[in-house]
């Protein structure tokens, strides 16, 4: 990559049109500036309108900055945090277990796939790529959820779905079997077993393509909400982001309820405090992104070129 | 045995008394057998949750041709063969949702592969400076949002009477819209969600594509005088022209699939927008937990799953008879 920036550079010094060159570099940066402007404001307009005073917000409606600052909307949810603070405990307890169960399920499946000399390399590999291909949606795996495996309101409906995502099993594969295998070699001529070399050879030398698989994965669980809609009903297993969902469907259903004059004085939040709680949800998962984004940047070129 | 290499082992490992003859590629293939048995057991926690929730579910598909009852079962329900379709297809609702996720994916898709070329071509541009890595995380940013979130902030902007779109077109002496309300703007609003929260990934795949081209290639435009513009149609484009193709087909292939999140979620699942907003996908939701007619549901999601089925066999035969022999593209 560093040679193909220099070779890159070269051609740029080379430009005889400098002029030119110079405001046409200006407009794609501008361009450029313009587009990341628009994926970072609607975080602002969210952060804002959390920091707004509720009588401003509900007079001059969402600003980019508030319009009168205040932080009550943080004080009223932190005086009665039980709610987010079960939801947060929830959301990381199923974050955590799931992504290590999901990347230790996925990646030894993908490193069983990337043996050449596994007799069953093709039959499986088709077993577990056909899925990608033809499946039976929601529907059967809501009676088998709920009817079957009867895990409806408990954690494992919420651990489960996640385990293996066939697409990182491939990635996966792609990135074990690229690996030298004179190493694999050199490891049993020393007289070490295949779980030997897995944990102390592949693990360690995957490390970049475990990294983005487990970021994908963990954003999976920390983001999922689509699970507890059909599967939980029980408020003290709601997820963080279910919860949100939660509050803003109440909040709609009140809504329409004062505009027939039929108010019902309810459990719900302010909008400012609304849009705090959007702000405590999606925090840590920002910063966990920007922790981790050149893994994730690798990893996309990676499964962009199987 | 120790595999590591730290000094201490090297100096035992050359100690004569240590150096004993190995049977080497007698031992290797000797525990062939023993090594394919570990794999099996690693690979098999995989493959019984793949068995469980999506093969179990493929047999559970039965359930489009039954008259389902709970107390019954999946295989005690009668069966009444293809009775569930014919109430499927004679509701409007099922045509329209099947019109809406077709045509509201192909807009995502010929709309959004434009726009992430473009943006591609823009980093690609300025790809040496040190700005370029930050564009990146920004544009990446969306895709890790929770739609729940993302449908918090479009209210921001759609708010009948907060919103910051309709204060805009109020102070540039426009009529307030209630977007809420009004069904048509939809398909336009979904677009640019989508765009918004799907050019961080697809834009970094055409780039990728592109920093694989042979640098020589410009420079030989540029001595021949060629400005930026000739760069892309004549070189830029044409090169990466086969990933563009075949990401386009494997969309395609995915057609009959609506993003849920961004269905359900952004539109708050508002039933006046239903009429260019309801997609298979959300209307199977409905039919499961709202409408509880599971074998209403049931029917239509055989439907997606065979429709969809048959578009990744048709459009993976495509990209066979396309792709390069060194560079394989196609899924299987």
């Amino acid at each position: 990559m560093m040679s193909q920036k220099q070779k890159l550079r070269e051609l740029r010094r080379q430009d005889t049109d400098r002029l030119m060159s110079f405001i046409g570099r200006f407009s794609v940066h501008f361009a450029l500036i313009f587009f990341s402007l628009c994926c970072l404001i609607p975080l602002i307009i969210i952060i804002s309108a959390s920091f707004t005073d509720e009588i401003a917000l509900t007079r001059e409606g969402y600003t980019l900055f508030p319009s009168m600052f205040s932080t009550r909307a943080y004080e009223l949810i932190f005086k009665n945090p039980r709610a987010i603070i079960q939801a947060y405990a929830v959301t990381i307890f199923v974050t955590v277990v799931g992504t290590v169960i999901a990347l230790t399920l996925m990646s030894l499946l993908a490193y069983a796939l990337s043996r050449k000399e596994f007799v069953l390399r093709k039959p499986l590999s088709f077993f577990v790529f056909f899925t990608m291909l033809f499946n039976g949606g929601i529907v059967p795996y809501y009676i088998l959820m709920t009817q079957y495996l009867r895990v409806q309101d408990t954690l494992f409906a919420l651990l489960l779905p996640y385990f293996v995502v066939v697409f990182y099993v491939l990635i996966l594969r792609t990135y074990f079997a690229a690996l030298p295998e004179e190493l694999f070699d050199a490891a049993r001529v020393d007289g070490a077993g295949e779980w030997r070399i897995f944990f102390s050879i592949v693990l360690p030398l995957a490390k970049p393509a475990l990294a983005t698989i487990g970021l994908f994965t963990a954003l999976n669980y920390w983001n999922d909400w689509t699970t507890s809609l059909y599967f939980i009903r029980d408020s003290d297993l709601y997820p963080l982001q279910y919860l949100l969902y939660i509050i803003q469907s109440n909040a709609q259903a009140m809504q329409i309820q004062s505009s027939v004059g039929n108010i019902t004085v309810g459990d719900v939040p302010t909008q400012s405090a609304r849009m705090a709680m959007a702000v405590l949800a999606t925090g840590p998962a920002a910063v966990f992104f920007l922790f981790f984004q050149r893994y994730l940047i690798r990893g996309i070129t990676l499964g962009s070129f199987k | 045995m120790d595999i590591s290499l730290d000094t201490k082992d090297e100096k035992n490992n050359l100690d004569p008394s240590n150096i004993k003859p190995r049977p080497r590629f007698i031992s290797l293939r000797g525990h062939l057998l023993q090594r394919n048995i570990t794999w099996f057991l690693m690979a098999l926690p995989a493959l019984l949750w793949l068995l469980v929730f999506k093969y179990l579910t493929l047999f559970g598909s039965w359930i489009a041709f039954t008259d389902y009852k709970v107390r019954r079962g999946i295989f005690g329900s009668d069966f009444v063969g293809l009775q569930n379709f014919e109430f499927l297809f004679a509701t409007d609702t099922a045509i329209r949702a099947t019109r809406n996720t077709v045509l509201l994916n192909l807009l995502f898709i010929f709309v959004g592969t434009v726009f992430s070329l473009f943006v591609a071509w823009l980093i690609f541009e300025v790809y040496t400076s040190r700005f370029t890595r930050y564009y990146q995380t920004l544009l990446l940013l969306p895709r890790f949002i929770s739609w729940v979130v993302v449908s918090y902030f479009v209210f921001a902007l759609l708010s009948a009477d907060k919103g910051l779109i309709n204060s805009a077109l109020k102070s540039f002496g426009f009529d307030a819209v209630s977007w809420y309300t009004s069904p048509d703007y939809w398909p336009i609003i979904l677009l640019l969600v989508s765009i918004w929260a799907g050019v961080g990934i697809s834009s970094l795949i055409y780039l990728s594509g592109m920093l694989a081209i042979d640098p020589q290639l410009y420079e030989a435009a540029q001595i021949d005088g060629a400005n930026k513009w000739q760069q892309f149609t004549r070189i830029t484009f044409p090169m990466i022209l086969p990933l563009v193709v075949i990401n386009l087909l494997l969309a395609m292939a995915y057609i009959m699939n609506a993003d849920f999140g961004l269905f359900f979620q952004v539109t708050r699942n508002q039933p006046l927008l239903y009429p260019t907003t309801d997609v298979l996908d959300t209307y199977i939701y409905r039919s499961l937990t709202v409408t509880r007619n599971v074998s209403m549901a049931a029917a239509a999601q055989f439907y997606q799953s065979i429709v969809g089925f048959a578009l990744v066999i048709f459009f993976n035969w495509i990209v066979r008879r396309i792709e390069r022999e060194d560079e394989p593209l196609s899924l299987f």
